[in-house]
């Protein structure tokens, strides 16, 4: 396996291209103000981002703040930060990192000056903190709010009950909201043409993502997987950007299921895959690469993650709906990943370890976020007597410095894999 | 020698007589008073609700037993329920899986987890997975307050509930029934203001640690009944002379969910205050008003939801400007001179949404404190001291 020295890190053109996409969003976000560009501050899950392009917004996006923060290790001081300021060590992270930089002089990840937001637009999608988290933003700045309740799929299903609600919201609230702070009308069909582009970047997404049935698996689903949802869970959903993004991705795939190549990783090709993993739970940020090493290191990959559908659920046939635009919206809002109920979610992973033929199951659990973490013992439990496939828990955080262990993480996931090895030893014996 | 006289019992309806009934009710973690209940009902149902707010009007208009279940305190020996969550993550959930897998819980027919948390809204898969032939629902409720909007949405979860327990009744729930159910849940609700204005105005007469347990009693027994009682306590404490100390007047917020145990709310009055308002048991004032009995149930239950109901970490409050108003109000009207802010251990709702309020505290120059605690709190010290000094320095600057 060709693998890179430690500081020349292995990335693929299509990484390139993300990251030039993301780059070049900080840039137009940190001249918004000045420009007199209208910015709006959202989450990720559930996101509007073609209708709000339909009012030439800018977006913000304080997950994604927080999570590059973390990668480049600005986050924990951030929480300190917040802490100091009042938030209790016990709540989510992500949310101090983001009040944490705010505090500090909301410069973003890149180095570049965040903007004030014109409007924070809180799809309140999956968890109860996104609510508070705005609540908190907002106390900081004198603009709109709007409120997009979008209710729980508790037993597993849409009702229509639901999607009324969330097409009247976009309908009477969020729409000419959204067209008074912006000073644009909302033309339908602009709306429908952006949904084009995302329908199709969603079908090159959903076959990147499925790549990874075949053996060796062509991609990480988690930890490469990471930066595959990057475009299309952020600002770019709905741009050609993203799609011609998701194309490229797609051909160097291609390219490397017809070489019977693995993945890439930071440190160049994955050598001989061993294990095949379903992923449950966030990444840890702060830690990224070292957590990734431990996988590829030991010839683990991961061949699919419910993290990678916290910004929309697509590889179970939902697309944006160009000829129904404003209820896909609603039911895209409703499906994303951690408004699902429990037993859906364990449903889908055990689909996940059925259809990618994955030899177990590791569940990160992370101390920031109750939506994903709470009820996962039960769902290793559930998941493992489904499958009769073993699964490994493990507790990092998201941004949070102090709660990623390697020396713990690394011990429990050496012993998983041997584990691993001796039970696939005995089935070949 | 003439015969002793037997010693003289109390009046039955004392308030040692109240409170201890109350207590006992408290201490039963095997929800005795619900399978009495069931057993002079034969065949009729019981269903259990989780904090905040279910419309219990409902449930009593199916001819069933609404019972709140709020953790398993500090008396519960958690055992299987730890296996379920990790560290970080609150007690009440698994304390209540605890009551749940120990067969507590059988009495219920079903379980309402009302959105409020990730938590509990997690738990309420974690319940359809673990206690598979009970119903289970979870409840959402609007985040937004347009009639037209969020009460059309909340209406048809009404109903859905309406149907879901007239299937379980085997009859369908009447606009009369549930009119009927309204007015006496609209009795109960008269019956705590008055409780609350009693200790407002006397909190010696009324403890908090009464008060509570008289809430608590109301989780269990039927509406009619804990009516009653509240008006029986009410009569019987205003008979009473207590000693009144020169305690500091508090309003406690942060109680929503995971309750803090018995010991730590007497702490707080052991420390020198008087607490005068709470959001201890919301879902006995969640709404602020009476509920019309004519016009459309579903409609008028609606509309005191979106319109005249509590606020509360769990609940989006839609103007800036008027997040914390409700407590400065409930500061203002209770006459209060600080706030305690306790917050149960890795409560995102309520740790988040405390450095609001106190922000708005600071704004109007209202002192407070802050805590944590768990159901299972067994260290009063820490607590007791910093409530004391909070007290303390309260009467400094009034002085
Ligand atoms: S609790 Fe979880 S989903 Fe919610 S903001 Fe925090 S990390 Fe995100
Ligand atoms: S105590 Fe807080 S975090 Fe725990 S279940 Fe209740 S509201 Fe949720």
């Amino acid at each position: 396996m060709a693998k890179a020295a430690p500081q020349d890190v292995i990335k693929e053109s299509s990484m390139l291209k993300q990251k030039e996409m993301i780059d070049a969003n900080f840039k137009l976000l940190s001249t918004a103000n000045e420009e007199g560009r209208k910015v709006s501050s959202t989450f990720v899950p559930g996101n509007l981002n073609e209708l709000q392009m339909c009012f030439d917004l800018n977006c913000n996006f304080p997950e994604i703040n927080a999570l590059q923060n973390g990668m480049r290790k600005k986050s924990g001081r951030f929480i300190m930060e917040a802490e100091r300021d009042g938030q209790s060590e016990d709540v989510c992270t992500y949310v101090k990192s983001d009040l944490g930089m705010i505090m500090q002089g909301n410069i973003g990840p890149t180095g570049d000056k965040l903007p004030d937001p014109d409007v924070l637009l809180l799809s309140y999608t999956g968890c109860f903190t996104f609510m508070k988290w705005f609540e908190l933003v907002r106390e900081k700045y004198d603009c709109e709010t709007i409120m997009l309740h979008v209710p729980y799929q508790a037993d597993g299903k849409i009702t229509q009950n639901m999607r009324d609600y969330v097409v009247k919201q976009l309908k009477e609230d969020v729409i000419p909201t959204l067209e008074r702070v912006s000073g644009v009308k909302f033309d339908i069909d602009r709306l429908r043409q952006y949904m084009r582009q995302s329908a199709k970047a969603e079908e090159d997404l959903v076959w990147i993502l499925q790549s990874a049935k075949n053996r060796p698996s062509p991609i990480d689903a988690f930890f490469g997987g990471v930066y595959y949802i990057g475009p299309i869970f952020t600002a770019f959903r709905g741009t050609e950007a993203a799609t011609e993004y998701y194309s490229t991705l797609r051909g160097e795939i291609e390219q490397r299921i017809a070489n019977g190549q693995g993945p890439v990783t930071p440190e160049g090709d994955f050598g001989k895959e061993k294990f095949r993993l379903v992923v449950e739970g966030t990444p840890n940020y702060t830690n990224f690469r070292e957590f990734w090493k431990m996988f590829y290191d030991e010839g683990a990959v991961v061949v699919a993650s419910t993290y990678t559908k916290v910004g929309g659920v697509y590889d179970f046939g939902f697309r944006h709906d160009p000829d129904n635009p404003i209820e896909s919206l609603a039911d895209y809002c409703l499906g994303c990943y951690t408004n699902l109920s429990l037993p859906a979610r364990i449903r889908m992973l055990q689909s996940y370890m059925e259809d990618y033929e994955a030899d177990g199951l590791l569940i990160n659990s992370v101390k920031s976020c109750n939506s994903f973490s709470a009820g996962q013992l039960l769902m290793l439990r559930e998941l493992e007597k489904r499958t009769g496939k073993p699964g490994a828990f493990i507790e990092t955080d998201l941004v949070d410095p102090r709660y990623f262990s390697a020396a713990n993480v690394k011990n429990r996931m050496e012993s998983y894999f041997q584990m691993l090895e001796q039970k696939s030893a005995s089935r070949a014996a | 020698m003439p015969p002793k006289k037997p010693a003289k019992s109390p009046a039955q309806n004392s308030v040692q007589n109240i409170v201890d009934r109350c207590q006992a009710l408290f201490d039963d973690l095997d929800f005795t008073a619900v399978k009495d209940w069931k057993a002079a009902h034969p065949g009729a149902k019981a269903i259990g609700y989780l904090p905040i707010y279910v419309p219990r009007e409902i449930i009593h208009a199916a001819g069933m037993l609404p019972v709140g279940i709020l953790g398993g305190g500090d008396q519960l020996e958690v055992i299987h329920g730890d296996a379920y969550y990790q560290s970080y993550i609150c007690r009440i959930p698994r304390s209540t899986i605890e009551l749940g897998l120990t067969g507590r819980l059988d009495c219920l027919d079903g379980m309402l987890f009302p959105s409020i948390c990730d938590v509990i809204r997690n738990l309420s898969g974690m319940w359809q997975l673990l206690f598979k032939d009970k119903y289970v629902k979870y409840f959402d409720v609007p985040q937004t307050y347009r009639d037209d909007i969020a009460g059309t949405f909340y209406i048809h979860e009404l109903q859905t509930l309406r149907e879901d327990l007239g299937k379980m009744a085997g009859r369908t729930i009447t606009d009369d029934d549930l009119r009927n159910s309204i007015a006496v849940y609209n009795e109960n609700r008269v019956a705590i203001a008055e409780l609350y204005r009693l200790r407002a105005v006397q909190p010696w007469q009324a403890p908090t640690s009464e008060i509570y347990l008289l809430l608590r009693a109301g989780m269990v027994l039927p509406v009619e009944e804990h009516t009653q009682l509240l008006a029986d306590y009410v009569t019987a404490a205003d008979q009473e002379e207590r000693p009144r100390r020169d305690n500091c007047r508090v309003v406690v917020n942060g109680v929503f969910c995971e309750q803090p145990p018995l010991g730590l709310i007497r702490s707080l009055e052991m420390a020198g205050c008087y607490v005068v308002d709470d959001d201890f048991l919301l879902i006995t004032r969640w709404l602020l008003d009476e509920v019309p009995t004519d016009g459309d149930p579903l409609d008028n239950l609606s509309k005191a939801f979106l319109h005249r109901s509590a606020a509360t970490s769990a609940k989006f409050e839609p103007n800036k400007a008027d997040k914390g108003r409700f407590l400065i109000e409930q500061v203002r009207n209770s006459r209060a001179e600080g706030v305690i802010f306790a917050a149960p251990s890795f409560c995102d709702p309520a740790l988040l949404d405390r450095p609001m309020l106190q922000e708005a505290l600071n704004r109007d120059d209202i002192p407070f404190t802050a805590f944590k605690y768990a159901e299972n709190t067994g260290q009063m010290q820490a607590i007791r001291e910093q409530a004391g000094t909070f007290a303390d320095s309260i009467k400094l600057w009034s002085a």
